[in-house]
């Protein structure tokens, strides 16, 4: 058993007008096998957070903390919370040129385990998550997300999530730009992901659309850099019904 | 993350060039982006074939000289062996805008070769003959033919030739090595190499530059009809050397001709490769890798001559730039002249910057007098390795240096591959990882 525990983290970033603060003390714990679903309107943060527990350079903390099993995460560099165990599905996944898919994935796979995976079987099990998630196999010759469609870099997305097998990912928006097929298809991935390594899962999105297919245990309504209230599952509902206005309000108030 | 258009520094040249016509054909920009790319280029093929029914308008008659880009028609580029034809460059000239003059000094002077300047060691295989040419003996000066102030005052000051010449179907498997190691960074060498291939002969010829001098050296190939000729240029110097040339070929009937020139060492390279086709059904391509630190101008000049009819021309040259006054330039001359029908022809220059403050040029120029071709392209992009490429490796574990290797490597492997000789594919990619390492990555 794993938690994930962020502590009243507030993050600034600097822009042409000076710093400016997006995360304003945010507290979430994530425990293995749990899927939190962080809900909340464009522009309230989240993919800050993301971003953040990622170790972005971009963000800046500067006051509060995040651990995992009680370790340091804000100490550890980008590539050292991959290892450590933390995924983030980027909202935006980045086009990188001049590196293969296959040499990507095996060369972060090599990186994540400390070791070479096998290659008779490393290259199977490629294939198969491939299929599964409808990505086609030719796609393993293209350069990482280079002229991918926004859902083929989605499903690309949770391939890595499926073949890294993290103890705890971050998914940031990636239900946008989906149809509903691909929203399926990525759902089941996640879900696999979710029951084969008891990944504790921090599920960002601005629909409850994806909540049809991936149960969260928890909801946190996401408001003005803060968790402006967190339930059950009947949460989301009630954001289906009534949409954040009843957040927004408290906030402006 | 989102589209990189062409910020300060990573600005390709010919970016403001507004829609133009050669023969009717719009080959002006239009631009495809890619995000993390930015890319121009387009593919005539269709519109020329399809031009044929005049609907665009006069093709293969055109009336006004076709241009480019604004610049003179590589057509009516002067070449020629009279020294005053060729006054020393000022820097404002087409061909020499974007080279470091001063740097050249050293090189562009009409002066003699000092000696011990170089040392050459030539290793061939026993079927291959190694002489000497006299001024004036032939082949020597049957292809090349100086097309700037640098090949001219070589051409004048070189004396004897190397001349290396592979008997009509001999096939050699060990490539021919001409190890030109320079031994002074104040001292000239004016160089010049004679290649010669015979009848359905087959043959790799490795040029490589090393240590430092101040070296302007020509080289002419002859690719013999339905020869299979390769010609590997290493420009591996040190720090201080500073190297220019010109490389010319001309491709035999039904031949198969290839050049790589692979730069990575030197302070100022300016190599300008060339070839134009004896007859037809040749297939000639022309690659390039080149890989610019701080401090370092590496520049490649290539043209491709379609003089004759039903040959193929294939030009890819790759740069990566790192560091805060690393330059690079490619120019890429395509002419397809009249009488070249059923040309087949592409171009791609493509680079990556690595830090904040590298410059890389391309300029692709492509002119086309016949409507009657199969296919005439040319591509340019420039790409930046920004934070957020690097962010999204590091995401999946891989370490910073690793990341930007990764890149690095994958981007220029396709040149490498080009080389075919096992052994010089192994060390250039060690010295790939030691650009990387000298940046500190
Ligand atoms: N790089 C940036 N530069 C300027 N503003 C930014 C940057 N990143 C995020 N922001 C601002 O921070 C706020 C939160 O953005 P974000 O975390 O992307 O929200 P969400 O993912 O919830 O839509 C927004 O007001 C956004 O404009
Ligand atoms: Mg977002």
């Amino acid at each position: 058993m794993s938690t994930l525990e962020i502590k009243d983290l507030h993050v600034s970033i600097e822009t042409e007008q000076g710093s400016k603060e997006i995360l304003k003390g945010v507290s979430l714990t994530i425990n293995s096998g749990e899927i939190h679903a962080i809900m909340g309107p464009n522009g309230s943060g989240k993919s800050t957070l993301a971003s953040t527990i990622a170790g972005h350079p971009r963000y800046e903390v500067t006051s509060g903390s995040i651990t995992l099993d009680g370790e340091d995460v804000l100490a550890m560099s980008v590539d050292e919370r991959a290892r450590a165990g933390v995924f983030l599905a980027m909202q935006y996944p980045v086009e990188v040129p001049g590196v293969t898919m296959t040499n990507f994935l095996r060369t972060a796979k090599t990186a994540i385990d400390g070791e070479a995976p096998k290659l008779r079987t490393w290259s199977k099990e490629v294939r198969e998550a491939m299929e599964q998630l409808k990505i086609d196999a030719d796609f393993a010759n293209r350069n990482v997300n280079e002229g991918f469609s926004g859902g083929e870099k989605k499903r690309v997305e949770i391939l890595q999530l499926e073949l890294f097998k993290p103890r705890f990912a971050v998914l940031d928006e990636t239900d946008s730009g989906l149809d509903i097929d691909a929203l399926r298809v990525v759902s089941e991935g996640v879900n696999r992901a979710q029951e084969t390594n008891e990944m504790g899962t921090m599920l960002i999105t601005h629909y409850t659309r994806i909540l049809n297919y991936i149960k969260p245990h928890t909801v946190h309504v996401f408001v003005d850099g803060q968790v402006a209230e967190q339930g059950g599952p009947e949460l989301a509902d009630e954001l289906e019904a009534n949409g954040y206005d009843r957040f927004l309000a408290a906030v402006s108030a | 993350m989102t589209n990189t258009p062409a910020s300060p520094g990573t600005a390709t040249d010919d970016q403001d060039a507004t829609a133009e016509e050669v023969a009717g054909v719009e080959v002006g920009e239009r631009r495809i982006s890619i995000p993390g790319m930015t890319e121009e280029g387009e593919n005539l093929a269709a519109e020329t074939n399809s031009a044929s029914d005049h609907s665009h308008g006069g093709v293969g008659e055109s009336e006004k000289k076709p241009l480019t880009s604004g610049v003179g028609s590589r057509a009516n580029r002067h070449t020629g062996f009279d020294l005053a034809d060729f006054p020393e460059p000022k820097g404002r000239e087409e061909e020499w805008r974007f080279t470091p003059i001063k740097k050249l000094a050293g090189v562009l002077s009409d002066a003699a070769s000092d000696a011990d300047a170089v040392e050459q060691q030539v290793s061939a295989p026993d079927a291959v003959t190694v002489s000497s040419l006299a001024e004036g003996a032939a082949p020597r000066h049957s292809v090349l033919q100086p097309a700037d102030r640098a090949a001219v005052v070589a051409v004048k000051n070189a004396g004897e030739a190397l001349h290396v010449s592979v008997p009509a179907d001999a096939e050699i498997d060990e490539p021919v090595r001409v190890q030109i190691t320079g031994q002074d960074a104040a001292r000239r060498e004016n160089s010049h190499i004679v290649l010669e291939t015979g009848v359905n002969s087959k043959a790799v010829f490795v040029l490589e530059h090393r240590g430092t001098a101040q070296f302007n050296g020509n080289v002419e190939t002859i690719v013999g009809e339905g020869a299979d000729v390769r010609v590997i240029s290493l420009q591996r110097w040190e720090d201080d050397a500073v190297h220019v040339g010109q490389h010319d070929a001309e491709v035999g009937k039904d031949a198969s001709y290839k050049h790589v020139a692979v730069s990575l060492g030197g302070a100022v390279i300016r190599l300008n490769t060339n070839f134009r086709y004896a007859a037809e059904g040749a297939e000639a391509e022309m690659y390039g890798l080149y890989f610019a630190d701080s401090g370092q101008h590496i520049e490649h000049r290539t043209f491709v001559d379609h003089n004759s009819p039903r040959n193929t021309s294939n030009v890819l040259y790759k740069g990566a730039l790192q560091g805060e006054s690393a330059r690079t330039v490619w120019v890429g001359d395509v002419l397809i002249r009249a009488e070249a029908e059923g040309t087949d022809s592409y171009e791609k220059n493509q680079n990556l910057i690595l830090t904040d403050g590298a410059r890389a040029d391309s300029v692709p120029n492509l002119e086309i007098e016949t409507g009657v071709i199969e296919g005439a392209g040319h591509a340019s992009s420039t790409g930046r390795f920004d934070e957020n490429h690097l962010f999204y490796l590091m995401a999946r574990g891989i370490p910073e240096r690793e990341a930007r290797q990764l890149v690095v490597r994958g981007f220029l492997h396709e040149i490498i591959q080009t080389i075919g000789v096992d052994s010089i594919e192994e060390s250039l990619a060690e010295d790939l990882e030691n650009e990387l390492e000298i940046a500190g990555f």
